[in-house]
């Protein structure tokens, strides 16, 4: 059976914000399908009481003094945009 | 003989002497990648000008103090998801195609501040997802030992590079056996540091849990030396730790004595080929020869590695991608009428498909209903799989085994299928998962293809892997191997 279906891979290309043709909807899903059943492997250790890693470190809130800096020249920060115009950054409009 | 046969320390001696200028290394570098890049395919951005006025005028400086430091004018090159100032950072990604980074990764400063020399940026798989650089949204590299052959991935234009002698010493990225399994493939010295050892600030973030940049070189000196420059804490990088860099070329003095190798059961198993574990165990009998111990142990968990990793570094790769959309910088799709179709059309034709692939994975993995089920497991199983060193390391100085399965496969042989080329890394994918450092340093040679030996530590003893990497490589000649190219 399969672990994911059609539907639900066109949800998560949603999700990612990824545009899909319905040729690449099926190839999604069965390589998905075919990656996630593999990991399916871990359900046979037992992880009953196991802490989850998420740092390979043991460290805790990293802080470091507030002080104030410039940020970055506006120029810049527009160098690479695609479209800009009057300082800002441009994309199509979202409101009516 | 090229100069770059030389090992760092002897170049930075013969600047000072004044026997060679730092235009003579710089010239070197770009009249091989003349001569080989057609054939080579390493570099997707040469920085040539700006590289020779910088050896001009560090030139002027030859024979002050101000020339003193041992990376003084050396030429290096840099992979291509490290952000370089001014200067075209793709991550081999055609979302990336036009992208130049307003500042530089911190190791990059380093390096500046050090007056070595950037030659330029080295092709790799995009946004370093895969293990043959065949997933380059650019070129494909080909490995210099064998043209038909990858080069290994995902930092491979930085192993070829080295191999190749077009530059070297080139840094590298390694999030699952990125820079160990292509210095293997090419036959070089590459190391993964600590996690936290190095910076990440700049480094294009893939999977922010497990990557680390570390050093590719030609000889385990040359590595120690790099990593000496580029290491330590970084107020840009807050999980980069606060813990004493020490003098890494000093604990190069070939001494192994009473030294305890543990060799994982699993490491030289099923799945990895005859000729592979024969070299291994080859380099055991040297150690030993030289006054170390060894015997065989159990990572019992080590088979759940590949699954713990790619359900974790791709729900990572998924957050960590999100902010390629069109909008603040790199490629935006003509075709978008509204701002959603603006994210998705960048998004569907700027990456490549693995990388999509990956994207997916990670959503799906994260998503609701399913992240207890995959994510949340497979940080739990992570715990085990690093319990499993932090067992080992009670009793052992350091693990052995090979870097890879195999040596480096035909191009185009592993592409077909995505689970087969992901087993590639089943020997380097634990060492990320634990944090540990781990080095490949040149082991033998199958059908004239070279195999890497992985000498992997306790958390921050990048020493005791350098030494035992470097008596190794003092009782052998095979890094003294060149490819005919």
């Amino acid at each position: 059976m399969s672990r994911i279906s059609e539907e639900e891979v066109r949800h998560v290309a949603h999700l990612a914000r990824l545009a899909v043709t319905d040729e690449e909807v099926h190839q999604f899903k069965k390589s998905l399908d075919e990656i996630i059943t593999y990991a399916e492997l871990l359900n046979e250790v037992d992880t009953e009481n196991v802490e989850p890693t998420s740092h390979v470190l043991d460290m805790k809130n990293v802080m470091r003094e507030d002080i104030p800096s410039k940020g970055l020249p506006q120029e810049e920060v527009l160098k690479n945009a695609p479209e800009h115009e009057n300082g800002q950054i441009k994309v199509p409009s979202i409101i009516e | 003989m090229s100069l770059f046969d030389q090992k760092l320390s002897v170049l930075h001696e013969r600047l000072q002497k004044k026997e060679i200028s730092v235009s003579d290394l710089v010239d070197e570098s770009y009249r091989r990648i003349e001569q080989v890049e057609d054939k080579v395919g390493a570099f997707l951005t040469l920085d040539e000008e700006r590289a020779r006025l910088k050896a001009q005028e560090l030139d002027q400086k030859l024979g002050t103090d101000e020339a003193k430091g041992l990376l003084f004018g050396m030429p290096i090159g840099i992979k291509d998801n490290i952000v370089t100032r001014d200067l075209r950072t793709t991550c081999a990604s055609k979302i990336l195609d036009n992208f130049n980074p307003i500042y530089d990764a911190t190791v990059v400063q380093k390096l500046q501040a050090a007056e070595s020399i950037t030659i330029g940026k080295l092709n790799m798989d995009e946004f370093a997802m895969g293990s043959s650089t065949e997933n380059s949204g650019f070129q494909k590299t080909k490995n210099p030992w064998d043209l038909e052959t990858v080069p290994g991935g995902s930092s491979g234009g930085s192993a070829a590079a080295v191999a190749a002698g077009e530059v070297p010493f080139s840094l590298g990225s390694d999030t699952g056996g990125s820079i160990r399994q292509p210095a293997s493939f090419c036959g070089v010295v590459g190391l993964k540091p600590t996690y936290g050892r190095v910076s990440r600030f700049g480094l294009v973030a893939f999977a922010s849990s497990l990557d680390q940049i570390g050093p590719v070189t030609k000889t385990v000196e040359d590595n120690a030396y790099l990593l000496q420059a580029i290491a330590g804490i970084d107020p840009m990088d807050s999980t980069s730790v606060n813990v004493d860099v020490p003098n890494f070329v000093q604990s190069l003095t070939g001494d192994v004595k009473g030294l305890k190798i543990a060799v994982p059961k699993e490491y030289i198993g099923e799945g990895v080929k005859e000729e592979v574990k024969q070299s291994v165990l080859d380099a055991l009998k040297i150690l030993e020869k030289l006054g170390a111990t060894w015997e065989e142990v159990s990572l019992p968990h080590s088979k759940y590695a590949l699954a713990t990793y790619y359900l974790l570094s791709s729900s990572e790769a998924s957050a960590n991608l999100a902010r390629f959309d069109g909008v603040r910088y790199g490629y935006r799709s003509p075709n978008a009428d509204t701002l959603m179709n603006l994210y998705k059309n960048t998004r569907a034709e700027g990456f490549g498909d693995e990388v999509k692939r990956r994207i997916m994975l990670g959503t799906f993995a994260l998503s609701s209903g399913y992240y207890d089920a995959y994510y949340k497991k497979a940080q739990k199983v992570r715990t085990l799989i690093k319990q499993d060193f932090e067992n080992i390391f009670e009793k052992y100085d350091v693990i052995i085994g090979p870097t890879t399965p195999t040596p480096a496969f035909k191009m185009g042989e592993n592409t077909a299928d995505p689970m087969t080329m992901y087993r590639n890394d089943i020997l380097t994918i634990p060492v990320n998962l634990a944090g540990v450092p781990g080095i490949s340093v040149p082991c033998g040679f199958s059908n004239g293809l070279p195999l890497g030996l992985q000498i992997i530590g306790k958390h921050f003893d990048e020493r005791t892997v350098y030494r035992v990497a470097h008596a190794f490589e003092q009782a052998t000649d095979f890094h003294k191997q060149k490819p005919q190219l």
